[in-house]
C-alpha cells in the first residue's frame, strides 16, 4: 500500500512537472489588454521562456483560457462555449481588471467579471497589467499545477 | 457662405437656424424632414449622411432630440440638423429612402434611445441582442440594471 502511495505521488509529481512547462495558451482577446498580451507573449518579454508560448487558436488543443479584455453580455455565451470546448486539463487566467471584475465598466452591456461565467483559477489585476505581472500570474499557476494532484487512471481519487 | 444661403433657401421649412462651431445648425418639425433633406441632397450636395443619434433631455418636453449631420462635398461643409420627438410618440420618418446607410445607423438609434423611425423595415437590434427590454442610453434606464444571456455560475 505505502508503495502504491509513493508511486502515485511520484506520478502526480512527474505529470504536474510536465503539465506545467506544456501550458498551451487559448488567447480569447476581446479588448485593449491585446496589446499587453502581445507584448508578453513576443521577444522583450517571451513567456516561451517560461514554457507557456505557443497561442493554440482553437481551443480544443489549448489547457489554458487566457481572457484578455472586456467580457459583454453578448460576448458571453462564446465565452462559455470556448470554455466547455477545451479539454481538461484546463486552466483559466482573467487577464486585466475587466475581466478579473468589470473593470470601470458598470452599465448594461458589460458582465461584471467572468467568473460569474465559467471558473478562475488565476487573476491578474492591471489597466492594462504589467508584463512582468502576467508571468508571475503565469509562474504562480504553474507551481500550483506542479503541486496539483493529476489523476490519470479514472479509479484514482482528485 | 454656405449659412446664409442655406437659411435663405429652407426658409419657412425650419424653427430655428443657429450655428455651432462654425457648422450650420437647424431644428426642425418631423413632418418637415425628409423634404429638407431632399432639398439639401440635390440642391446642395450633402450627399453624405455621416451619422444621426439622439439626446435624451429628460426634464424637458418634448424629450428627446434627434439630431442628424450631413457633409457636402460641394461646399466642404457640414451641416447639423435636430428634431425635437416627445416621449409618448418618439417617431420621425426614416432617411432609407435617400440614403442606404440610414438602415444601420437608425437601428443603432432605436437599439440605444427607441426612437422609431417609421419607414424603416428592419429595425431589429444590432447592438444590443434579442430579448434586451428597455433602451439603456435613455437617462431613465438604470445604471446597474443587467440583462444576462447566460446563466450566472452559482
Amino acid at each position: 500500500m505505502a508503495m502504491m502511495e509513493y508511486m502515485t505521488t511520484k506520478k502526480d509529481e512527474l505529470v504536474g512537472w510536465i503539465r506545467k512547462f506544456s501550458l498551451f495558451p487559448y488567447p480569447f482577446v476581446t479588448a485593449c489588454c491585446g496589446m499587453e498580451f502581445m507584448s508578453v507573449s513576443s521577444t522583450l518579454y517571451d513567456t516561451d521562456r517560461f514554457g507557456a508560448a505557443l497561442p493554440r487558436f482553437t481551443p480544443r488543443q489549448s489547457d489554458l483560457l487566457m481572457v484578455v479584455g472586456t467580457v459583454s453580455h453578448k460576448t458571453a455565451p462564446i465565452l462559455k462555449t470556448v470554455y466547455e470546448q477545451m479539454c481538461e486539463p484546463k486552466w483559466v487566467m482573467a487577464f486585466g481588471a475587466c475581466a478579473t471584475s468589470g473593470g470601470f465598466y458598470r452599465n448594461y452591456s458589460v458582465v461584471q467579471g467572468i467568473d460569474l461565467v465559467i471558473p478562475v483559477d488565476i487573476y491578474v489585476p492591471g489597466c492594462p497589467p504589467r508584463p512582468e505581472m502576467v508571468i508571475d500570474a503565469i509562474v504562480m499557476l504553474q507551481n500550483r499545477i506542479a503541486g496539483d494532484r493529476h489523476p490519470i487512471f479514472p479509479t484514482e481519487r482528485a | 457662405m454656405v449659412n446664409p444661403d442655406l437659411k435663405q433657401a429652407l426658409q419657412g421649412q425650419y424653427e430655428e437656424a443657429t450655428e455651432s462651431f462654425g457648422m450650420p445648425e437647424l431644428r426642425l418639425r418631423a413632418e418637415n424632414l425628409l423634404a429638407v433633406v431632399q432639398r439639401l441632397k440635390s440642391e446642395f450636395g450633402f450627399e453624405l449622411f455621416l451619422d444621426v443619434t439622439a439626446i435624451d433631455h429628460v426634464e424637458r418636453s418634448p424629450r428627446f432630440d434627434v439630431v442628424y449631420h450631413f457633409y457636402s462635398r460641394p461646399l466642404n461643409a457640414r451641416l447639423r440638423l435636430k428634431v425635437a420627438v416627445p416621449e409618448n410618440e418618439p417617431t420621425v420618418p426614416t432617411l432609407t429612402t435617400l440614403y442606404g446607410s440610414a438602415r444601420y445607423m437608425e437601428r443603432e438609434v432605436h437599439d440605444m434611445y427607441g426612437i422609431v423611425f417609421t419607414g424603416n423595415t428592419d429595425l431589429r437590434p444590432i447592438l444590443l441582442y434579442e430579448g434586451f427590454v428597455g433602451h439603456p442610453l435613455r437617462k431613465d434606464y438604470p445604471m446597474e440594471a443587467e440583462q444576462p444571456i447566460v446563466n450566472y455560475r452559482q
